[in-house]
């Protein structure tokens, strides 16, 4: 007879340690808090994090699985995120879910640029971690990362309906130790900076020209 | 326990093999080389360019040879030059042919057109510009279509580096409104003209490439006229992952992995396509036990990938409850499928020879609770969006394909079974345990929207016939044939194809005895779809271009590879 696995779920501690978030929070306090406006940012917070509203963004399997973490089973509605926006105007997350092609990048920087603030990234499956599978491809970006910030990266090829669960709780919790008030949260740069961008174009165009 | 419906070795349910199934010794190693020909081997008769156009005009106002069924790109280096191959098929007598051409000159490679015999041959030649660069002499639109219009070089040949010659590029993509057409002159010298693809007072509206409703990423132009679709112009590439090109440096086991993630809707049966291929190419039979828990399987995934038809086609046109209801279901398949291959969506479960791993105990069982379960729940499909009034509004008479049509622009699957041809792979080349069980091809003649979905409907019901007929009668044996460790297929051009979840999946095969294939085509089931939109859209409502597109049902990664 085949022994059906015996699989545990992840102890509390370890869902609650993760040294980056210890680390953003050291950062965040590192000049001390303000009580009340710290009070209204937990308020706020709470709220934000709790209601979350991804854009609907897939560009292949990844997006199958996202679909199921949406239905009756799963239900993200639990955690607030079930209002999927189509314009990324009213969206606050991103999902990217599905290999981002280079024909796909600029067309992904742009739905991100036109996201308000704040606003989160979450790299969901192999493929937007790191290209995957498709990692060798000549047109395949090997990671979202390189074209946009991300918050969050949920592994799996497709990562099961749980880790996604796992995922946009864990951004859940880094929007809950966010300031609101006053400061600016994101220190990490976007990796294509609008100056770098400009450069490249004019490096393209100049080649484009000669051509 | 029930009694078999045939005399067939009946396994009990839920026991699991014993020992002795194990597939070690219990089979001699697979021979190296087939004393006949393969099965599958097909050897395409070369004809000149200069004498190509003639020979297909022969073969297709002659012979009838209606169907375009596959248009390949090759380069077989410098000897053998940069050519294409062509598998012709005939509705009326089935008779089915293979061709190739091919040209030295890898500057300026010309080849005549075939895209005014075949509606489809207009987009596959595309195609073979856009990895090749082959031009196709007398094409009207000779654009590139996966790769961006700025893209440097063909990253199909063998010689080509296309990841040194095209760095990220963060630019908006540059769109054309010219399509250019080369002519060939009577002195032999081609001429290049542009025609413009939209007209300068056109009206024209982009949908994709981020659209909820596009299924994926996919772009279309569309002109219109008040409300009217006049043209549809799909801009396709926006997840191209250069799959074929991979393939050509990965070994025979290493390539299974990628068909999984072609269309992961038809998960097993891409995956059955690519290892039937390649066992026929190496003459390896598999045992009856795999025939059957593969058939099954690619049933079970016809079945889930048509109540995501179903829930999509609800969620697109607003109906949110029947999209829940879709997916309720859709979760016993995986259910069905994770306790026995691990995986939900990409499950790679069949191998060079076999399966994986034998069926979970469970198996049998719960296949046999699911039939009852989704014969009943498919009513309350129909109750609640089905024979809603606002849905037959929207679907029936809208988007009309003829017989010709389909079959021209080669739409196999259930959006040419809803315009009345009859182009089941399971009855045409029957495959595994098609050829035993006792099926009907579920068609239509309306070819509207409306039959698109009743026909996936019906099939949901035939598939659970057919698991039905096979699920008691798995017969014992081992689930995985002995293969050497290092596998080679002996040299030659091979072509299979099974009814994958939305049409013909093909897999061509040319091997040059290696360990890696020379060339590895897949027969993408939904770039005929989407070459057909322009159309079934045209005349109809720019809403209706939502319906269309949800009942012809395309996956996008399936359409660009
Ligand atoms: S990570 Fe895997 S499942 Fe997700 S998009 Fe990539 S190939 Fe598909």
């Amino acid at each position: 007879m085949m022994k059906r696995p015996k699989i545990k779920s992840i102890p509390y501690d370890d869902f609650k340690d993760n040294e980056t978030f210890e680390k953003l929070v050291e950062e965040l306090n590192a000049g001390g808090a303000n009580v009340i406006v710290r009070k209204l940012d937990d308020l706020i917070d709470w709220g934000r994090s709790n209601s979350l509203w991804p854009l609907t963004f897939a560009t292949s399997c990844c997006g199958i699985e996202f679909m199921a973490v949406c239905a009756a089973r799963y239900d993200i509605a639990r955690f607030g995120f079930e209002v999927t926006r189509n314009s990324p105007r009213q969206a606050d997350v991103i999902l990217v879910s599905g290999t981002i092609t280079t024909k796909m990048a600029p067309v992904l920087k742009r739905l991100y640029d036109q996201m308000a603030d704040p606003k989160y990234v979450v790299a969901i499956g192999g493929c937007s971690i790191s290209g995957g599978p498709f990692t060798k491809s000549y047109h395949v970006v090997k990671g979202v990362d390189q074209v946009i910030p991300v918050d969050v990266y949920v592994p799996g090829c497709p990562p099961r309906p749980e880790s996604f669960l796992y995922g946009m709780m864990q951004l859940q919790r880094k929007v809950k130790v966010e300031n609101f008030f006053g400061t600016t949260n994101r220190k990490e740069k976007d990796p294509i900076s609008r100056a770098e961008q400009r450069e490249k174009d004019e490096i393209i165009l100049s080649e484009e020209e000669k051509a | 326990m029930e009694t078999p419906e045939n005399n067939k070795v009946n396994a009990p349910a839920g026991a699991a093999p014993a020992a002795g199934a194990r597939p070690a010794a219990v089979r001699p190693a697979a021979p190296a080389a087939p004393a006949q020909p393969a099965k599958n081997l097909c050897e395409p008769k070369t004809v000149e360019p200069a004498a190509l156009r003639k020979e297909m005009e022969r073969l297709r106002r002659d012979e009838q040879m209606d169907f375009l069924e596959c248009l390949t790109g090759m380069d077989w280096g410098e000897e053998g030059g940069l050519g294409v191959i062509y598998h012709l098929e005939s509705t009326a007598t089935g008779k089915r042919v293979a061709l190739k051409t091919a040209t030295t000159d890898r500057e300026h490679p010309y080849l005549p057109t075939v895209s005014d015999l075949w509606d489809i041959a207009n987009i596959y030649e595309r195609e073979v510009y856009d990895f090749y660069g082959i031009i196709f002499t007398g094409h009207p639109d000779m654009r590139r279509i996966f790769m961006r219009e700025d893209w440097v070089g063909f990253p199909f040949r063998k010689d080509s580096n296309p990841e040194k010659d095209n760095p990220l590029r963060m630019t908006n993509e540059p769109l054309t409104d010219l399509a250019p057409c080369y002519t060939l002159e009577a002195d032999g010298t081609v001429r290049r003209s542009e025609t413009p693809i939209f007209g300068e007072d056109d009206y024209v509206v982009n949908l994709g490439p981020q659209h909820p409703s596009t299924h994926g990423v996919l772009h279309f132009r569309i002109k219109l006229e008040g409300e009217t679709i006049k043209k549809v112009d799909p801009i396709l590439g926006y997840i191209h992952r250069g799959v074929e090109k991979l393939n050509e440096s990965l070994t025979y086991p290493q390539t299974l992995a990628l068909t999984d993630r072609l269309d992961y809707l038809g998960a097993m049966q891409n995956r059955h396509a690519l290892c039937m291929c390649i066992e026929q190419a190496m003459g390896v039979e598999v045992s009856e036990r795999v025939q059957y828990i593969r058939t099954i399987m690619d049933e079970l995934q016809r079945i889930d990938s048509h109540i995501l038809f179903f829930s999509c086609l609800c969620q697109d046109l607003g109906a949110t409850t029947a999209f829940l209801y879709g997916f309720r279901d859709r979760e016993k398949i995986l259910d069905i499928f994770e306790e026995t291959c691990g995986g939900r969506l990409i499950l790679n479960y069949n191998t060079i020879g076999g399966v994986m791993a034998d069926i979970h105990p469970n198996f049998v069982k719960r296949v046999k609770e699911f039939i009852p379960y989704m014969r009943h729940n498919i009513q309350e499909y129909f109750d609640v969006f089905i024979n809603n009034v606002i849905f037959r509004n929207r679907a029936e008479g809208v988007g009309v394909l003829s017989k010709e049509q389909v079959i021209s622009f080669g739409c196999t699957g259930g959006t040419g079974r809803a315009s009345g041809w009859h182009n089941d792979v399971r009855k045409r080349m029957p495959y595994a345990m098609y050829g035993k069980v006792d099926f009907k091809e579920i068609t239509r003649t309306e070819g509207d929207s409306f039959a698109r979905c009743m026909i996936r409907m019906d099939e949901i019901l035939e598939s659970l016939n057919i698991i039905e007929q096979l699920i008691d009668n798995i017969p014992e044996g081992p689930f995985q044939e002995k293969m050497k460790p290092i596998i080679k297929v002996p040299e030659g051009t091979y072509y299979s194809a099974v009814e994958g979840s939305r049409g013909e999946f093909g897999v061509l095969l040319e091997s040059r005895g290696d360990k890696f294939p020379y060339r590895l085509h897949y027969r993408s089931t939904g770039l005929p779809l989407v070459a057909v939109m322009d159309t079934a859209c045209s005349g109809n409502m720019i809403a209706d271009l939502i319906t269309i597109g949800g009942t012809v049902d395309y996956v996008v990664p399936d359409i660009d590879r």
